[in-house]
């Protein structure tokens, strides 16, 4: 097992591009962290010197107590699992699934007993002879899983392993990935670009955007309390209403609705989640709603507030119409964020 | 009705059209093979006929056996010998050294790959045949006249097969490398562990068309080997059209068995082989 | 190269090394070697060499031999270019269509192949030999006395027939590799649009013919150039004398036979430059290809 650290970690690819700006932070020993941002965002590039398969511009990288910067891949007792899979088409479930052992000179009884092993807690037990090709694409998600696995490694990491499977086997294999690195108790770094994958496996969450690092924390932080505009309106669907607001007099203030409270007098964008606004008769906002999306356990009402789009979640039981209705913001449930720089304040 | 009847019409159109282009490329081999029947002296008179004569095993024993020139080193069964180094050994060297070479480019960081791409794909450009006479000469210089490296390495100056096998290479996804790294495989062992089992079935499309291309090698065996007992079939088969013109009785019978043992081997391999013949043509040419 | 590639030393270089050694000595070597010959004249009795210039050049192109040669060469290949192609999309059209026995056409009409071309001409000396050839008896019945290696113009079209002939079943192959890759439902589109099956031909299926046609012209010109080498000497039986040649057999003739070093080389380069530039040509085509389809 071993904790990851990053020192101003930094890549610019040989044709000058800056995928990674210097980013520094430690995964703890045992933590499943899940690096997530837009496509682009630097998050493969990120793991992928992690993993060693990218040269690592300047910066510190230590896995363990080691500092991994100019180890090989094969010896930073890694084992990754990728978006294609990466099966060796030509090798049976058992091969692909013992190369890496294979590879350290393992013995072949030895190896035969860890492959038997790991295929026994993917259920695979029954298709160690076929080849990849032979395999539904949750079978060939398992195989890479076992790959991973079956060596013991120290460091889990994982590029959108996911991404090629349909929905309901995207859940499925969801919950096996987090409960099995729960049992193994592995370190483990996931890549996606799925806020649901995100927020559901994490311990940690790592909000990437442009090379940057916007925001490390639990799920519920970055989901209650994002750390700029971006990730509030990155995490979460739909996304937290940003609003233009005004702080004056300690009040905040949307066109001439009063939200919450602040000492200085700016300008600053006032950000509630859809689901922290409720309908309500006494309530002090009046909302115009022109569109109702129905999503069967819940409903969305789109509509604006003096002139800004705003979106309101409520529970199916609510008897919705177009039109204006009221409503309350939940107490606490406000975030605000500078102007210019989008950062929380 | 009518529609069927149409139908019927055009697809009569389709077959006669077919056949005859069927027969077309048929029917001269038969031809040589009935003249290979028939004992030299009715063919001279006749020429080709219908009918079939008993004379194949007479010829087949001539054609395998008997020589010409001044050495009877040129004997069918020594030139059916020498064809199949040349077609062998110009295969596997082409095969094995574009392989490398394709390797090393698509599969490194190296600094002059480009340099070496660029270098290597300009063969490509020109011919044997514009450059046989210095070809020729560097051999004779080399001492490797009637040699078979004298014969077999300048045909491999090209680089059709590392250009093959660096497309295909390069479409091999690149998270095989990647995952095969992870997994402890050095360059050697992915290599023979993963690249050349994923390119089997490249590797016998492309040894099928080497094979052949060898093979059927003509201008550049008829420089480099005088030495009779160096003759290919393909180049010893104008030795023995030659010597038939200065006799009486010219020797049908064996030399068209002789053309007929020439073609065989190449023409088993295109139909019994077809998928991958055709596959390794119509993806390596483009 | 890939982006995680291996960072070895010297093993990239022992891999790509046969090949690098392979290609100096026996192409960058003689081709070099060729083009400096074209400026020199050699002793014919192996006393040296003068530099002469572009005078190997000239004396070629003032050569009544060598024009005649470039004039047959062009001729010969535009004529087997353009039968070779016509005939295998022919076949290749009607091969793809019929349903019965489609599979035994094809291998009948893709084994020759592998005929190599001395032999093609072989059989082309059977063909039209002077005292009972088929196809020389044939033309008899209209009259043509046919004669071979005797009549100039005989003698090209017995060249050209075997050329053509042994060309169709490349071409067929790739006709019928690209028919294949015509989508089922582009075909089954034009089906419901278009009634007549000349009509879905001309309209559908030769346009998305073309790419595969454009690559198979400048095959086919290579082939005619080069690869017609063994037809032509086993037609002419090595003895060339008044008969058609093209221009990569004037280069065998003159230089390993003629010991004309100079004034072959010179024919060489010529030859390469022509290379080249439908290199080039092809090059360009494949990239319209490429944003073609
Ligand atoms: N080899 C390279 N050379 C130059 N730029 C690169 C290279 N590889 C990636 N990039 C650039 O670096 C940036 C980050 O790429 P990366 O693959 O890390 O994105 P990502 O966050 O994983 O995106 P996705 O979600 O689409 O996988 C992108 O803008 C990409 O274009
Ligand atoms: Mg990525």
């Amino acid at each position: 097992m071993a904790q990851v650290t990053l020192n101003n970690v930094r890549k610019v690819y040989p044709n000058g591009f800056e995928a990674v700006k210097p980013a520094s932070f430690a995964i703890n020993d045992g933590e499943f962290v899940v690096l997530v941002g837009p496509s682009g965002c630097g998050k493969s590039t990120m793991l992928r010197m992690i993993a060693g398969l990218e040269d690592i511009s300047s910066g510190e990288l230590n896995i363990g107590d080691r500092v991994v910067n100019d180890v090989d891949p094969a010896d930073r007792d890694i084992a990754m699992v990728f978006q294609n899979y990466a099966l060796y088409p030509h090798m049976t479930v058992a091969k692909n699934i013992g190369y890496g052992l294979k590879n350290r000179k393992i013995p072949a009884d030895q190896i035969a007993a860890k492959v038997q092993e790991a295929a026994t807690m993917l259920n695979l037990t029954e298709y160690l002879d076929r080849k990849p090709s032979q395999l539904s694409g949750g079978q060939r998600q398992r195989v890479a899983m076992g790959r991973a696995i079956v060596r013991d490694p120290s460091l889990f990491l994982f590029d959108e392993p996911l991404s090629n499977l349909d929905a309901k086997l995207r859940n499925q294999m969801r919950i096996e990935i987090k409960a099995l690195q729960r049992r193994l108790g592995v370190t483990s770094v996931y890549v996606t670009h799925d806020q649901v994958e995100a927020m559901t496996m994490a311990d940690r969450i790592i909000v990437m955007n442009g090379g940057v690092i916007e925001q490390i924390g639990t799920p519920s932080e970055v989901y209650h309390s994002p750390a700029s505009t971006f990730v509030a309106s990155f995490m979460g669907a739909p996304p937290m209403n940003l609003l233009n607001g005004h702080a004056a007099g300690g009040r905040v203030r949307v066109g001439d609705h009063d939200l919450h409270h602040h000492d200085q007098d700016r300008p600053l964008t006032v950000g509630i989640r859809p689901e922290d606004i409720v309908p309500d008769t006494t309530g002090p906002l009046q909302i115009n709603v022109s569109l109702i999306e129905e999503l069967g356990a819940h409903r969305l009402l789109h509509g604006t507030l003096q002139d800004q789009a705003i979106t309101i979640h409520v529970g199916k039981d609510h008897p919705v119409t177009t039109g204006p209705i009221y409503a309350a913001v939940k107490p606490n449930a406000v975030s605000l964020f500078d102007v210019e720089s989008g950062m929380r304040l | 009705m009518t529609v069927s009847k149409r139908f019927r019409w055009s697809a009569v159109l389709d077959h006669s059209i077919l056949i005859m282009g069927a027969l077309l490329m048929i029917l001269p081999v038969v031809m040589l093979l009935q003249m290979a029947s028939t004992t030299d002296v009715h063919t001279m008179k006749n020429g080709p006929g219908l009918v079939f004569g008993d004379q194949l095993p007479l010829n087949f024993q001539k054609a395998m056996f008997k020589a010409d020139g001044f050495t009877g080193a040129n004997t069918g069964v020594r030139m059916l010998y020498n064809s199949m180094i040349l077609g062998f050994g110009f295969a596997i060297g082409k095969i094995v050294v574009g392989m490398m070479a394709a390797y090393a480019i698509v599969y490194f960081r190296l600094r002059f790959a480009t340099l070496a791409f660029w270098v290597i794909f300009t063969t490509l450009l020109l011919p044997l045949e514009v450059r046989i006479l210095p070809s020729y000469e560097i051999v004779q210089k080399l001492g490797m006249l009637n040699t078979y490296q004298g014969l077999i390495i300048p045909l491999i100056a090209s680089a059709t097969a590392t250009f093959f096998f660096r497309q295909f290479f390069r479409a091999i996804p690149e998270e095989l490398v990647e995952a095969a790294r992870i997994d402890g495989a050095g360059p050697i062992k992915f290599f023979v562990d993963i690249l050349v089992p994923l390119s089997r079935t490249m590797i016998a499309a492309m040894f099928i068309i080497m094979f052949i291309y060898g093979w059927n090698q003509y201008l550049w065996p008829t420089m480099i080997t005088t030495d009779e007992g160096m003759y290919t079939l393909v180049r010893g088969i104008k030795q023995i059209t030659q010597v038939n013109e200065g006799t009486n009785l010219p020797e049908y019978g064996r030399s068209n068995l002789l053309s007929i043992i020439a073609i065989l081997p190449p023409v088993l391999i295109v139909i019994f082989f077809q998928r991958w013949f055709v596959k390794g043509l119509t993806e390596s040419d483009k | 190269m890939k982006r995680a590639g291996f960072s070895h030393r010297w093993l990239p270089i022992l891999f790509l090394v046969p090949q690098l050694a392979i290609i100096f000595v026996f192409f960058y070597w003689p081709a070099l070697h060729a083009i400096r010959s074209s400026f020199f004249l050699q002793d014919p009795f192996g006393f040296g060499e003068n530099f002469v210039g572009l005078k190997n050049y000239t004396a070629m192109f003032k050569s009544a031999a060598y024009m005649r040669s470039a004039w047959f060469t062009v001729i010969f290949t535009v004529l087997v270019t353009v039968l070779s192609l016509s005939i295998a999309l022919l076949l290749a059209v009607k091969a793809d269509k019929v349903i019965r026995g489609a599979k035994t056409y094809r291998t009948l009409l893709m084994w020759a192949y592998a005929v190599a071309p001395p032999v093609a001409g072989v059989i082309g000396l059977v063909l039209f030999d002077q005292s009972w050839g088929p196809i020389k008896d044939f033309v008899a019945l209209f009259g043509w006395d046919f004669r071979l290696g005797v009549n100039y113009f005989d003698t090209a079209f017995a060249m050209i027939f075997v050329s053509v002939w042994k060309q169709l079943p490349v071409n067929f192959i790739f006709f019928m590799s690209g028919l294949q890759s015509i989508p089922k439902s582009v075909r089954e589109a034009a089906l419901i649009d278009n009634r007549s099956a000349s009509g879905r031909f001309w309209d559908v299926t030769f346009p998305l013919l073309a790419p595969t046609g454009f690559f198979l012209l400048i095959t086919n010109i290579t082939y005619a150039l080069f690869d017609t080498f063994g037809i032509i000497d086993t037609i002419v039986k090595g003895k060339p004398g008044n008969n058609p040649m093209t221009l990569v057999y004037k280069v065998y003739v003159d230089g390993f036979r003629g010991n004309d070093l100079g004034g072959s080389s010179a024919q060489s380069v010529v030859l390469m430059i022509l290379v080249l530039a439908l290199t080039v040509f092809q090059f360009r085509l494949v990239e319209r290809r490429i944003h073609y389809t």
